[in-house]
């Protein structure tokens, strides 16, 4: 006997599609509105996007973050961002380039200060990141322009392979993905850098793997059976893929939760998308992407329907 | 056996031995002699998991053509007092042009000659009065002015290279980026403040006269004449006071005509100086200088600092002088590395600096690798439950892959960052997927009652197509992230088109090849799946 994490299912997965679209759309809102956000700057931006200086240090016994702050206000450092590593005595620094000080003299500034304020305390520098405003304008742009480039290229492949329609429902299901990751980011004030957005890039690459796999088992069956009805078909494609569907989620679900789990302190929110993104992905291929072909291909129909 | 199974288990025996090969240098610290015609390259850790430092500067390539503009307007002075020329004024107008102030037409129209067969390439302004004097300007070209910023950049690349090799850091990487800016980094570099201030320096080195006769409190200064200060730190307390001199502006010597720097220590007062030796040319112009200013005091400037002011007691004719100054040993040696390595053309501002101390990045390379363990583990543990037998066939597809990544990041000399490590941990999950894929179909078509050689052919017939689109789809975020991702961004865009090539691999011909070389025969009855 083989071993099944579900036995044959026949799920109306087309037919709780009002369910879904009401969660996706609000997925999608909060997402659209942290979009706006960073767009605005309001985030919790990484330097690599705003400019600024980010410093890690790490001392040989815990400090209170409330002293911290007192001793970088007291040497002229007033708009500084505080996080704290419990683990190890590490603080996080993040210094706006907008606190005065040119690249390299804010870096100067927190040792300073700490030298002298906290000398019982010694600390060593573990990293120094200074980005300079010019840098992170053009990375932003960048980004924007790869993150279109390779919507726009998978979107073609998708239509290219199948039809326009499920070429609709593919990008649809992606954005959703992107949407839901900025959402979550955005709601628990986590930093928007490079690393982020690599990771939605790479999520959006799995998602789409994840609805192709969908796709062409629908593909398969359209074939096969010219007459069903395009939802029962829908349906029937997807329960048959949808051992196939968890058990891959599975598996990458448990290779990015060790990321999360052990993999340290500078991949723990780069984990952290991936996971959000592995299990909206894995969702929106089956709540959402077949939904969507199910209505255009409806739509499409009722018109021809009309013509005759 | 069955046609097909000899040379697919050979080619992945050979990729096997390949991976290993490429991975030797990787693996073994020290390589034999013989190994000289086998590949050497290896795996480079990113600065984020060995430490060290990444630096964007970016070359003030505006100040390299004013620069040529003023050495222009200063040859000028010289060739026009040479022949007699009277003028009232040669000096540089805003950012792209020199303009002449003469007294008469007469003198104009000489000079205008002049011009055209000195600088046949500067477009010349036609004569204009201005406030009763008469003048011209010397416009440099746009071409030209292009030419020197670019040749700026390069100029300025080779100068921080020279610095770097003199300051001693394995495996640096300087290279041009775009139009002005230059990439440096220092993987596992031990004092990153004192590389950064030794790479930004301009290090212009300059011999100026005192002009003892203005005071450095007088309101005007004349305009041939500038203040600047010299500063010194008092060793005990660390107050700095600075002292301003007034200094006549043209510079007699400059740093391009030296031709040695080095640190010695004075043994009167166990202090350390830099030693300098001139050029036969820069040694004629000292010889003249201190021959006719003796009892005068001079400057030495570097960057528009006064190292010391000393005065000139005799005349000095060997052609090396010394740079005195409140010296460290460590700060002596690299005053002495950038008077070698020579002057950047102009001066260069660092716009981006990551710097990653040495106990983090092995703090990241520990979890990293630990995460990956843990991750790798679960996954095969649970293929090897749900699929059984079948299961342990795609954990080995897995491990194969993982040697084969291996292999082609050290053949490649790639560079492996944490999101690089994290892109391999992913895609350890990822290439189970199109076993999954394979198997799914597999268990659907032995439900149909099909035999165990006929299902596993149909299954991997009809997965085959899904297989390609789901990885084409991956390569195309892979190719653009590579395209436009910069340092870890990049390496996990190269981790990860690479794993996304080798997992079609592994899984259409790997693991294919092993079911085969058991159900060949078509007498298994039951498929362990």
């Amino acid at each position: 006997m083989h071993l099944h994490l579900l036995g044959k299912t026949n799920i109306d997965f087309i037919g709780k599609r009002n369910i879904s679209f009401v969660i996706s759309s609000i997925i999608a809102i909060l997402g659209i509105i942290g979009l706006v956000q960073i767009t605005r700057g309001a985030a919790n931006m990484g330097i690599d996007f705003s400019g600024g200086t980010s410093m890690q240090l790490k001392f040989a016994k815990p400090i209170a973050m409330a002293d911290a702050r007192t001793a970088l206000h007291k040497h002229g450092i007033a708009r500084v961002d505080l996080q704290e590593i419990k683990e190890g005595n590490k603080l996080l620094i993040k210094i706006d380039k907008n606190a005065g000080a040119a690249v390299g003299k804010s870096a100067d500034a927190v040792k300073a200060s700490f030298t002298s304020e906290f000398a019982d305390n010694p600390y060593v520098v573990e990293s120094t990141t200074e980005i300079g405003p010019s840098i992170g304008d053009k990375l932003r742009k960048d980004t924007l322009v790869a993150v279109a480039i390779s919507l726009l290229g998978i979107i073609l492949y998708i239509a290219w392979r199948f039809d326009f329609k499920f070429g609709i429902g593919a990008t649809v299901a992606t954005i959703h993905d992107c949407l839901a990751m900025f959402a979550v980011f955005y709601l628990f004030n986590k930093e928007i850098n490079l690393l982020f957005i690599t990771a939605v890039l790479t999520i959006a690459g799995y998602s789409l793997t994840d609805t192709v796999v969908v796709f062409d088992r629908i593909r398969e069956n359209l074939h096969k059976n010219l007459k069903g009805a395009m939802q029962t078909i829908f349906n029937e494609s997807i329960n048959e893929v949808l051992s196939r569907t968890i058990v891959t989620s599975t598996t990458v679900f448990l290779a990015a939760a060790s990321l999360f789990l052990f993999g340290g302190e500078v991949i723990h929110d780069f984990s952290l998308a991936l996971l959000v993104g592995v299990l909206v992905g894995t969702y929106s291929s089956v709540f959402v992407a077949s939904p969507i072909v199910v209505l255009l291909e409806n739509r499409a129909l009722a018109k021809q329907g009309s013509k005759a | 056996m069955p046609k097909g199974i000899g040379w697919r288990i050979g080619l992945i025996g050979i990729f096997v031995l390949l991976s290993f090969l490429y991975l030797t240098p990787t693996l073994v610290s020290k390589l034999p002699s013989w190994w000289s015609v086998l590949p050497k390259d290896k795996i480079h850790l990113g600065l984020d998991l060995q430490g060290g430092t990444h630096l964007v500067l970016e070359v003030d390539t505006q100040k390299a053509v004013e620069g040529t503009l003023d050495i222009v307007a200063t040859d000028l002075e010289d060739t026009l007092t040479g022949k007699n020329l009277h003028f009232k004024r040669i000096s540089r107008t805003g950012s792209d042009a020199v303009t002449v102030v003469l007294y008469e037409k007469g003198t104009a129209d000489a000079v205008q000659k002049l011009l055209k067969d000195k600088y046949p390439t500067y477009e010349q302004s036609p004569l204009h009065d201005e406030g009763g004097f008469v003048a011209l300007s010397l416009r440099v070209n746009e071409k030209d002015a292009q030419d020197r910023k670019d040749k700026a950049v390069q100029q300025a690349l080779e100068t921080i290279r020279n610095r770097i090799d003199q300051f001693g850091v394995s495996e640096p990487i300087i290279q041009r980026e775009g139009i002005n800016h230059i990439v440096v980094q220092l993987p596992g570099i031990k004092d990153p403040q004192r590389a950064i201030e030794l790479i930004g320096r301009t290090a212009r080195l300059e011999f100026k006269m005192v002009r003892e006769d203005i005071p450095p409190s007088a309101v005007t200064i004349p305009d041939d004449a500038e203040i600047m200060k010299e500063k010194s730190v008092d060793a005990a307390t660390g107050a700095v006071s600075e002292v301003p001199y007034v200094l006549q502006k043209k510079s007699l010597i400059t740093g391009d005509l030296l031709t040695d720097a080095q640190v010695r220590i004075d043994s009167q007062f166990n202090q350390p100086y830099v030693a300098i030796d001139f050029n036969s040319l820069g040694a004629k112009l000292f010889d003249q200088v201190t021959a006719a200013n003796v009892g005068k005091r001079f400057a030495i400037v570097l960057d528009n600092n006064i190292y010391s002011a000393p005065v000139i007691r005799e005349r000095i004719s060997g052609g090396s002088a010394q740079i005195s100054g409140n010296f460290t040993e460590k700060t002596a040696s690299d005053l002495a590395i950038v008077l070698r390595a020579g002057a950047l053309p102009a001066p260069v501002k660092i716009i981006q600096n990551v710097t990653v101390g040495p106990s983090l990045g092995q703090d990241s390379i520990n979890k990293g690798l630990m995460a990956g363990l843990i991750g790798v583990v679960l996954v095969v543990v649970f293929m090897a439950i749900y699929y059984k037998l079948s299961g342990m066939v795609a954990n080995v597809g897995m491990v194969l892959n993982v040697i084969y990544l291996m292999g082609a990041l050290a053949a490649m000399g790639a560079t492996l960052t944490l999101p690089g490590i994290a892109a391999i941990v992913l895609l350890i999950g990822m290439s189970v997927d199109s076993n999954v894929l394979i198997f799914e179909r597999i268990r659907e078509e032995l439900a149909l009652g099909k035999s165990p050689k006929a299902a596993l052919d149909a299954g991997y017939d009809k997965a085959f197509l899904t297989i390609m689109d789901s990885h084409i789809t991956t390569l195309i975020t892979a190719a653009v992230l590579f395209q436009f991702g910069t340092g870890p961004v990049k390496g996990f865009a190269v981790s990860l088109s690479l794993g996304v090539i080798i997992n079609l691999f592994t899984s259409l011909i790997g693991t294919k090849v092993t079911f085969d070389l058991f159900l060949h025969k078509g007498t298994v009855k039951n498929m362990s799946i």
